[in-house]
């Protein structure tokens, strides 16, 4: 399969990256890059390939982050015990609102206010509830080892996160090859066709909202691993759930190397506007909106399209098609 | 003969619309028949009962001697009822070669195997040559086709078609005929709202009549179009009369001048 091949390639090459150079600023900057790419593909998987654009993906994230630092701190497990049951009991947030949500058939801007809205019920918990450690947050002791899963320097936790974005591109690629990816972008392109030829779309997005819940819960695990602390804010708040989505959007969505040419995009952006105009505060802000803009307006498609459209449409800024022009 | 969809007395309302009252019909497997009827007459509304897509107020539903009446959709697709839509719906980001595998992945779980299917599937409605368009970029005549093609690769028992000749022209119509012949002769039990008459007279075996939402008519092509009620209800209360009035006056007068 050549996606499979192509991600190995990927793997391989950011891999060795920790070979080549000690420079603290590049490590640091692959290692953020990797965070944003698993954030996106995540993302991606329910959004992209789903269609069911959530404005609440920090409720994945932050479960995945406390849960992730209550098992170590609580009760007494290795996180590298912890990160899968982080990924599990994000994984089963995704299951509950995904069978609340589409239950009652809740589509669209919907389904997206409804997932903020879940998102904000959980940081209003977690200041009020003691075992998250409330407005407090939860500060994971500094214990250095492997075995902890605090790498002495960056390439352990580059490889760590290399690790969880080679899992996520493999579930990308799977979505493209499989009956269940079959099914996940006919609900998407139409759900009521894809009834009719025998498709559930209850439990196609379920598990598309499963698969991505435990991807962006390993996020936050990880995010507690590198930075040793969560607060409500830090966990549930909005920027998560922003930081995942835009880079799924502005890469491409439904595709398999979009959101990571998304997040590496804007993060790069990002790192160059604070370097730039550091004395401005708020101006990175702008500059990113305004990129954002001018994507959307040019390449309805997200990077990853640039390829599919021609010069011609491209200039009138097509939109993307949508089959309604008969 | 075997029944192999029943319907008993089903009546569905939309608010104080009564769309559907108290339709019994049977459709016997193996035939080629027709639901006609004026616009607004309830046939989608009873096909969407059939289907699965919405739940009767009141009746029944039995497919293949099973009660499906209010059964989702998705489970009556794998019990192998299958219905298309008047209003085409693509998947439209995908080829026609991705569209027409979902509908192949009922019976194959394997993605090679679905849209090595999906390619003979498309042969037989006649899309072969745009395997690997996108949906979106179909013509009209090939949207309706791959609705077809899309349908017919879950190897449906039972095949609902609303109206795949609406918005064809005359020579597109020609073309679709055979296609939707050959899926009946291998074997698939259709059922079809049609408005194109001609293609009504030629293809279908048993018609049935809906009006205001009830079966008004029943019997082959020919019985139907001759039947009062139903020529009075595509064209006005009294119609039938002064029809055959001005027939009679008309070989009368020809009497005359003979004469």
């Amino acid at each position: 399969m050549k996606d499979f091949r192509r991600i190995a390639l990927f793997t391989l090459v950011i891999g060795v990256i920790p070979f080549c150079t000690q420079s603290g600023v590049m490590l640091n900057f692959v290692m953020t890059a990797l965070y944003a790419c698993l954030l996106s593909q995540a993302w991606n998987v329910l959004g992209g390939f789903g269609g069911q654009f959530s404005f609440g993906h920090a409720l994945f994230f932050g479960t995945g982050a406390y849960v992730q630092a209550i098992a170590q701190m609580q009760w007494g497990l290795s996180p590298w015990v912890a990160l899968p049951l982080a990924m599990a009991f994000a994984a089963g947030v995704g299951a509950f609102v995904g069978a609340a949500s589409f239950r009652y058939g809740l589509k669209g801007s919907y389904f997206a206010l409804v997932t903020l809205a879940f998102a904000e019920v959980f940081r209003i918990l977690a200041t009020s509830v003691p075992f998250t450690g409330a407005g407090v947050g939860l500060m994971l002791p500094l214990k250095e080892s492997a075995a902890n899963m605090q790498f002495a320097n960056r390439a352990g936790f580059i490889w760590l996160m290399l690790g969880l974005v080679t899992l996520a591109l493999c579930i990308t690629a799977w979505l493209r090859h499989s009956r269940f990816g079959a099914y996940l972008q006919a609900v998407r392109d139409n759900e009521d066709a894809a009834r009719a030829i025998g498709v559930n779309p209850f439990s196609v997005k379920l598990i598309a909202t499963v698969l991505s819940g435990g991807l962006m819960g390993a996020g936050g695990a990880f995010y507690v691993q590198v930075f040793q602390y969560i607060d409500p804010g830090i966990a549930f708040g909005s920027h998560t759930s922003v930081e995942a989505l835009v880079g799924a959007i502005v890469g491409g969505l439904g595709t398999l190397w979009g959101p990571l040419l998304g997040a590496i995009s804007l993060h790069i952006l990002a790192d160059l506007t604070r370097n730039l105009f550091g004395q401005l505060p708020g101006i990175n802000m702008v500059i990113y909106g305004v990129v954002l803009i001018v994507i959307v307006m040019f390449l309805p498609r997200g990077m990853a399209g640039l390829g599919t459209i021609t010069p011609l449409q491209w200039l009138r800024g097509s939109k993307r098609s949508d089959g309604d022009k008969s | 003969m075997n029944t192999l969809l029943q319907i008993e007395g089903v009546g569905k309302s939309f608010g104080g619309l009564k769309a559907v009252q108290n339709v019994s019909l049977s459709v016997t497997e193996g035939r080629l028949s027709a639901l006609i009827g004026p616009n607004g007459a309830g046939k989608t509304t009873l096909f969407a009962l059939m289907s699965g897509f919405l739940t009767p107020d009141t009746g029944r539903v039995v497919f293949a001697g099973q009660d499906i009446t209010g059964q989702a959709p998705h489970l009556n697709a794998r019990m192998g009822l299958t219905r298309t839509f008047q209003i085409v719906q693509p998947f439209a980001a995908q080829t026609v070669r991705e569209n027409i595998a979902v509908g192949a992945h009922l019976h194959l779980p394997r993605r090679a195997q679905a849209l090595g299917f999906a390619e003979s599937v498309a042969q037989q409605v006649g899309l072969s040559p745009q395997l690997d368009k996108l949906a979106s970029d179909l013509t009209v005549a090939g949207r309706k086709r791959l609705e077809l093609a899309r349908a017919l690769a879950t190897r449906p028992r039972l095949l609902l078609l609303d109206e795949v000749l609406a918005g064809l022209n005359p020579q597109e119509i020609a073309e679709m005929i055979p296609v939707v012949q050959g899926i009946a002769q291998s074997g698939v039990t259709v059922l079809m709202i049609e408005h194109v008459m001609q293609a009504v007279m030629t293809l279908a075996q048993e018609v049935w009549v809906l009006a205001q939402g009830q079966l008004i008519a029943q019997g082959s092509p020919a019985e139907v179009t001759n039947n009062k009620a139903v020529v009075e209800a595509y064209l006005g209360h009294g119609t039938a009369e002064r029809l055959q009035k001005n027939a009679a006056r008309a070989t009368a007068a020809a009497q005359e001048a003979q004469t």
